[in-house]
């Protein structure tokens, strides 16, 4: 055995029993975490093919050199002689090495702190589990709303606190600044629009119809819907990243503490300026979504111009027009509640910011979906 | 302002019973203790033991699970909302990271109490504002926005917009927490030179032990496994006489006390 060890080899151990009924475990070579060593399930088996044993002892005459891996080793087995109820004798360790051991296993798990590494939960349980959060988060929203409400009321008195300049800066960076974004968006959708109309109605000679069917589709629904998706990946992110990170840094308690309602000051300014510019946005990716149905319409389909044009007066109604931006601007308010009550919620780390982020736009594209499809509900019911 | 920095028992802050909870986990239970006028009074304990909840909880921004507090025999716990608005201007409080407002300069940050609980015309609020930040050491750096200045500089500012309304209680969180030294003791002097001029009462949450000894005068100890408080009062008194061992070990950090009681 001597001779297999001679030159400087990756760690390994031996066990050796001695007549009075204890075990010696030799560690040899050079147990070292970047090259591998042996792990403690292994020396569980050697141990285990022997008869049991009350004492332990170490030899380290051949241990070379050693890290946190023999360490490791080390205190796995001491816990596990400690629940055997085998005696330990470190003295065969070096100095160093016998130190590090003591301290690991010198202070007690705390009782109950261990959380485990997920332990999974039966399938009931966990949708059990995520009801009662669901149960729990419906009146926290509610309450959200009930104060963005009171906030509103406020400002409606003229008593709402908040900084005309930051109203400025939202405005622009939910108006202006997205301008760009939804003209390619609302382009690219109007064409679609006419290509998907166009392979249908050619076939009847209808192409001319493309024009009322862009028309109608951009300035009732798809207007609107494009806008509000845009918003919520955009504005409704950058409202819960924002609304995030001051609750980090504290800045939201400093507000509330120095007496500024945070919801007048942070919240309504975004909910009026998005309540404002999406109907903006909207009307501008109606005329933007029939521009791209007229360079179908013209380009492929060879409707003159004028009569795109004429057709699509005729065909999109002031009802309808008005029925896409009321739309957008419902939009709007959804998508500013729901970013400003998950910036809100925001837990206080950084990776909870991104979070916020995340579940913002998700609740924003639903609650903007849903909502369409209520207003088609209702809008057919009126019949309008 | 007159000179009235130890009337001593003229009771500013009283809490009583006060309860720490977060849904069933209790933090702290039964805390009784009073802060008198011109107090320096210093919340300690060890790290995780809810010396910060307390201060929220003594500002309002989380409710007690049982228990209350009370500014100048006014009921804080109970007031209806506007009572506790008007209440919390007179408090200034400096955050653990200074909590500015990031899209605000330093002076705007300032600004902004004065702007909107005060009638003065601008001019002479950014006047005002320019003092504060002068008060604190921040002359020429108006301009700045919190991102540009270090830490310290920051928790000045932080300071600066705190007292803007020249509040009648001053709350720290932590105030030396990641400062080197001498800007600690700089901020320590600050402090007590704050309570001189301004007359206010200061209450700071710190494990710090020379500034504990340097501004505090009375204090309270919270202990995390008993979870209640287990003394009070002036802390140099607490290191050389408090019966309980574990508050002077504290105190002399961890240190063997011979003056055992």
């Amino acid at each position: 055995m001597l001779q297999d060890r001679a030159q400087s080899e990756s760690g390994s151990f031996a066990t050796r029993r001695t007549p009075e009924g204890g075990v010696i475990i030799e560690l040899s070579g050079r147990w070292l975490l970047e090259e591998g060593a042996p792990t403690f399930a292994s020396l569980e088996r050697a141990l285990k093919t022997g008869p049991s044993f009350a004492q332990v002892s170490y030899d380290t005459a051949h241990l070379e050199q050693w890290d946190s891996s023999v360490v490791s080793f080390l205190v796995q087995a001491s816990e596990a002689f400690k629940l055997s109820k085998a005696a330990e004798d470190r003295s065969g360790l070096p100095a160093g090495l016998r130190r590090l051991v003591e301290l690991a296993v010198a202070v007690p798990e705390r009782s109950g702190a261990a959380q485990g590494p997920g332990t999974r939960e039966a399938l009931l349980a966990r949708i059990g589990t995520s009801a009662r959060a669901l149960g729990k988060s419906i009146p926290e929203s509610l309450a959200f709303v009930g104060r963005c409400a009171i906030a509103s009321v406020k400002l409606l008195a003229g008593k709402a606190r908040y900084r005309t300049e930051d109203l400025m800066i939202v405005i622009q960076q939910c108006g202006a600044d997205a301008a760009g974004i939804v003209t390619l968006i609302s382009f690219l959708v109007g064409a679609i629009l006419a290509f998907m109309g166009a392979v249908q109605l050619s076939q009847f000679g209808a192409s001319i119809y493309v024009a009322d069917l862009v028309g109608i589709g951009m300035a009732r629904e798809m207007g609107a819907m494009m806008t509000a998706i845009i918003m919520s990946g955009r504005t409704g992110a950058a409202f819960a990243a924002q609304l995030g990170s001051m609750k980090v840094s504290q800045e939201i308690d400093a507000l509330t503490t120095m007496g500024i309602s945070p919801f007048e000051f942070l919240v309504l300014p975004r909910m009026i300026a998005l309540i404002l510019m999406m109907p903006l946005l909207c009307a501008f990716s109606d005329v933007v979504g029939m521009l791209g149905g007229a360079a179908v319409g013209v380009g492929m389909l060879d409707v003159p111009f004028g009569s795109y044009y004429r057709e699509t007066i005729h065909a999109v109604s002031l009802t309808n027009f008005m029925l896409g931006l009321g739309k957008s601007a419902v939009y709007g308010l959804l998508i500013a509640v729901a970013g400003c009550f998950y910036g809100f919620k925001c837990g206080s780390s950084s990776s909870a910011v991104g979070d916020a982020a995340t579940g913002a736009v998700v609740a924003g594209i639903v609650m903007v979906v849903v909502a369409c499809g209520i207003f088609a509900v209702i809008a057919n019911v009126v019949g309008i | 302002m007159t000179e009235e920095s130890h009337p001593a028992s003229r009771p500013h802050i009283t809490v009583r019973n006060l309860t720490m909870a977060f849904g069933s986990f209790v933090l702290m239970r039964d805390l009784n203790f009073v802060v008198s006028h011109g107090d320096v009074f210093i919340i300690m304990g060890g790290s995780g033991c809810g010396k910060s909840t307390l201060l929220r909880h003594l500002v309002g921004l989380i409710e007690p699970a049982k228990g209350e507090i009370l500014y100048d025999g006014f009921n804080f716990t109970k007031a209806e909302p506007e009572e506790r608005e008007r209440l919390l201007r007179r408090f200034g409080i400096l955050y653990q990271s200074g909590a500015l407002f990031s899209s605000l300069t330093l002076i705007e940050n300032v600004s902004l109490p004065l702007g909107e609980f005060t009638r003065l015309p601008s001019s002479q609020i950014r006047e005002i504002a320019a003092l504060k930040l002068a008060l604190v050491g921040l002359k020429g750096f108006e301009d700045y926005y919190p991102n540009q200045i270090s830490g310290g500089m920051q928790k000045r500012a932080g300071l600066a917009r705190a007292m803007a309304l020249d509040p009648e209680i001053l709350f720290f969180d932590e105030p030396s927490a990641g400062l080197d030294p001498i800007s600690s003791r700089l901020l320590d002097d600050l402090i007590l030179e704050l309570r001189e001029s301004l007359g206010a009462t200061v209450v700071v949450v710190t494990h710090e032990l020379q500034s504990i000894f340097t501004i505090g005068n009375n204090s309270v100890f919270l202990d995390t496994e008993t979870r209640t408080m287990i003394a009070q009062g002036d802390p140099k008194q607490l290191r050389d006489h408090c019966p309980d061992p574990k508050v002077r070990r504290f105190l002399t950090r961890g240190s063997e006390q011979p003056i055992a009681a």
